[in-house]
């Protein structure tokens, strides 16, 4: 059974704003039957102001699908067309307390419904941008479409590459042999292309994030950085978060205030620590400064 | 109320009487059978002892042919690699489109090395055409692998069948019986099966014990090298309590094998027919007609234009336990790869709902079952955009059409 949070149970077991809506001026499809997900978001609009008066959902899909649908209903109700464009999947995922890495797909669809949903408003069309493969790197939420097409237009050829590039592969290790396979079918094709890549290589790949090469002055900047970020949010929910330690990939914090002891602690630290394994371009693990006093 | 068990094929409940008679070999009965002293020998003749029920239970003609492993995988991935190292005159594999992830998952596996596999497709019943088989058996193919009993829908191959046509072409076949054993008679010693997997959890005795009933006089390579434990084709110190447990257990199925046939039956037939008469738009999926090959225990019912896990939540919740053949229950992106070698559309293949018995079901259960379905069923197609008020939306193409895939 997944671990679904209570949140997410909730929005699915008694799920907001379903079914058809009554003079809908804005709809939007997207899905796909064959992975088992499909939704269709009404939107009623206020010509005038843009304002979304009233949002509805029709969902073919999991436990999960239904409840992000429900969740995207509540989030965009009252913002305007231009305010509900910045909701991301990530919000969707954050007001349902997260979701399982495999289930992320399920807040993706809903954000395109909503981009969907707007261009009809709109009178434009709308085209799904990307196509999504079997998941491979269940730590980091990586799939395979996504490694394949690093691979290719960096001219990858290990494991260790693919993890600098995307993060798969970064954390339990379990998928390596999968990102392997991934490496092999690419160097096949290469290969069957007569050497076309051997001959002219990849023109100049990027520098991959983690080999940016940080000093610990300007590592220690970047963790203030993220953490500073995020406070706002924090402290807005009267909470709060101080850096006590850092040492080497650990770093210790104080959650403050209705932060602290809250049964959110453990998913706070853990956006907060994917927040920071992105800006730092390599792992590292966030606890609670509690722990520090423990070991030392 | 007490939650209602209806996933027998993916676990069973360990019967009492099985973990009453495994206890003594955690404590006192704790030696190691292949010690020379009073500890080891006391183990050692329980082990013989629950090797022989074992034996009852399938019809083998010999004792020595059980050899106990530690699950059905072990056992499928045993008799395969066997075959071949056996045999390296011969580089091919004959199996089924619907067989377990143990088989499926291990053959893409050795078609990296070079080992040639052949999978035999299925109708819409999920019904193998022999002919089709006869024309795959030649003599390269080392070994046929076949199920003896799907584990989504319980449909049977005509595994003995199967058996006879490969022996005639000198070619080891194996089946893997692990939903098989204990829910239906069988007689080994009157087939022309080689090697047969079954699983203890899979009939009310614990997990982590599994057998490979071998047959006498069959080229066979250990997987396991080391100690000469199951007289070494199988090293590795015996796991006991489990296999004591195993014993126990394959005494209750042969016991209970009528019971199984009749009553389980009976109580699967009304489940199916109680739903199918109340939900519109589903329909058991296998070979489930009235005179199809199924296991007595097994129903899959497909529910058009809703999703499996879905269903799955909601029956929970109701303190019902199935499992589901959709996409999403696995985490992967496709649903189960047996409803689509049916061709079962992807409508209903992600609303695919297996409800598996055992004996220890009750008529009253099913009763709440029966009624208990409808609702949930209807409850998620309201949120469906398949469906409308009161039907699947006429046109599906018309009515509702995603913008990607």
């Amino acid at each position: 059974m997944w671990d679904y949070s209570a949140k997410v149970q909730e929005h699915f077991y008694n799920p907001k704003n379903t079914g058809p809506l009554e003079n809908a001026n804005g709809v939007g499809d997207v899905g796909s039957i064959k992975c088992g997900d499909a939704l269709r978001l009404m939107l009623k609009v206020d010509p005038q102001t843009e304002v979304i008066e009233d949002a509805h959902f029709q969902t073919f899909g999991c436990g999960s699908a239904i409840a992000s649908s429900s969740a995207l209903t509540e989030i965009i109700k009252g913002k305007t067309l231009d305010e509900a464009l910045q909701v991301s999947n990530q919000d969707i995922a954050d007001y349902l307390d997260g979701l399982p890495p495999e289930k992320m797909h399920c807040s993706v669809m809903g954000r395109e419904a909503l981009q969907a949903a707007i261009a009809n408003y709109r009178g434009e069309e709308w085209k799904d941008d990307h196509e999504e493969g079997a998941l491979v790197c269940k730590c980091f939420a990586i799939d395979a479409v996504m490694i394949e097409d690093v691979v290719r237009a960096n001219g990858l050829v290990s494991v260790e590459e693919v993890t600098n590039y995307t993060k798969a592969g970064g954390g339990c290790s379990s998928c390596h042999e999968a990102i392997e396979e991934i490496l092999e079918k690419v160097a096949e094709e290469w290969s069957a292309e007569g050497g076309a890549a051997a001959a002219t290589p990849a023109p100049e790949p990027a520098k991959p994030a983690a080999r940016a090469q940080l000093t610990s002055y300007q590592r220690m900047r970047k963790i203030e950085e993220v953490v500073e970020s995020i406070r706002p949010t924090l402290v807005k929910d009267g909470g709060d978060i101080e850096i006590v330690e850092v040492s080497g990939k650990d770093i210790y914090v104080n959650l403050k205030g209705a932060c602290a002891g809250c049964m959110m602690e453990q998913a706070t630290l853990g956006g907060i620590q994917q927040k920071l394994i992105e800006a730092l371009g390599e792992f590292v693990r966030l606890l609670p400064a509690k722990l520090l006093t423990e070991i030392h | 109320m007490k939650p209602i068990y209806l996933d027998n094929n993916a676990t069973t409940a360990c019967d009492p009487a099985v973990v009453e008679a495994m206890l003594p070999y955690f404590t006192e009965q704790f030696g190691n059978p292949s010690s020379m002293h009073s500890f080891g020998n006391k183990v050692g003749g329980a082990i013989k002892d629950a090797r022989r029920k074992v034996q009852a239970l399938l019809g083998a003609e010999h004792e020595s042919e059980i050899v106990f492993t530690s699950c059905g995988t072990e056992s499928d991935t045993t008799a395969i690699l066997s075959a071949l190292k056996a045999q390296p005159e011969r580089n091919q594999i004959v199996t089924t489109a619907v067989e377990h992830p143990a088989i499926l998952t291990l053959c893409e596996f050795l078609e990296k090395d070079g080992y040639i596999v052949r999978k035999l497709g299925v109708d819409k019943r999920g019904r193998l055409d022999l002919d089709e088989y006869k024309s795959l058996l030649n003599d390269r193919v080392a070994i046929v692998s076949a199920m003896w009993a799907n584990n989504e829908t319980g449909t049977l191959f005509p595994v003995e069948e199967m058996a006879e046509l490969a022996h005639a072409r000198s070619i080891q076949f194996h089946t893997d019986a692990v939903q098989a054993v204990g829910k239906i008679p069988m007689d080994l010693k009157q087939t022309r099966i080689d090697m047969l997997s079954l699983s203890g959890h899979k009939l009310h005795a614990p997990k982590g014990i599994g057998v490979l009933y071998l047959r006498r006089n069959t080229r066979f390579r250990p997987l396991l090298r080391g100690g000469h434990q199951e007289r070494g084709r199988r090293a590795g110190t015996e796991n006991a309590a489990s296999i004591v447990g195993l014993g126990v257990a394959c005494d209750l199925a042969l016991q209970n094998l009528v019971h199984e046939n009749t009553e389980v039956r009976r109580l699967r037939d009304k489940l199916q027919a109680g739903i199918l008469a109340r939900v519109p738009h589903a329909f058991a999926t296998g070979d489930a007609g009235p005179a199809g090959k199924r296991l007595p225990n097994t129903c899959n019912i497909a529910f058009e234009y809703i999703e499996g896990e879905a269903i799955l939540m909601l029956l929970n919740k109701m303190g019902i336990a199935a499992s589901s053949g959709s996409a999403c229950t696995s985490g992967s992106l496709e649903p189960s790869h047996v409803m689509r070698a049916m061709g079962i559309p992807y409508t209903a293949a992600h609303g695919t709902t297996r409800f598996s018995l055992s004996r220890y079901n009750t008529e009253a259960e099913i009763d709440r079952v029966i009624d208990a379905v409808p609702e949930i069923v209807a409850r998620l197609r309201k949120l469906s955009p398949y469906w409308s008020a009161n039907g699947p939306v006429d046109d599906t193409e018309r009515a509702f059409a995603p913008a990607y895939a």
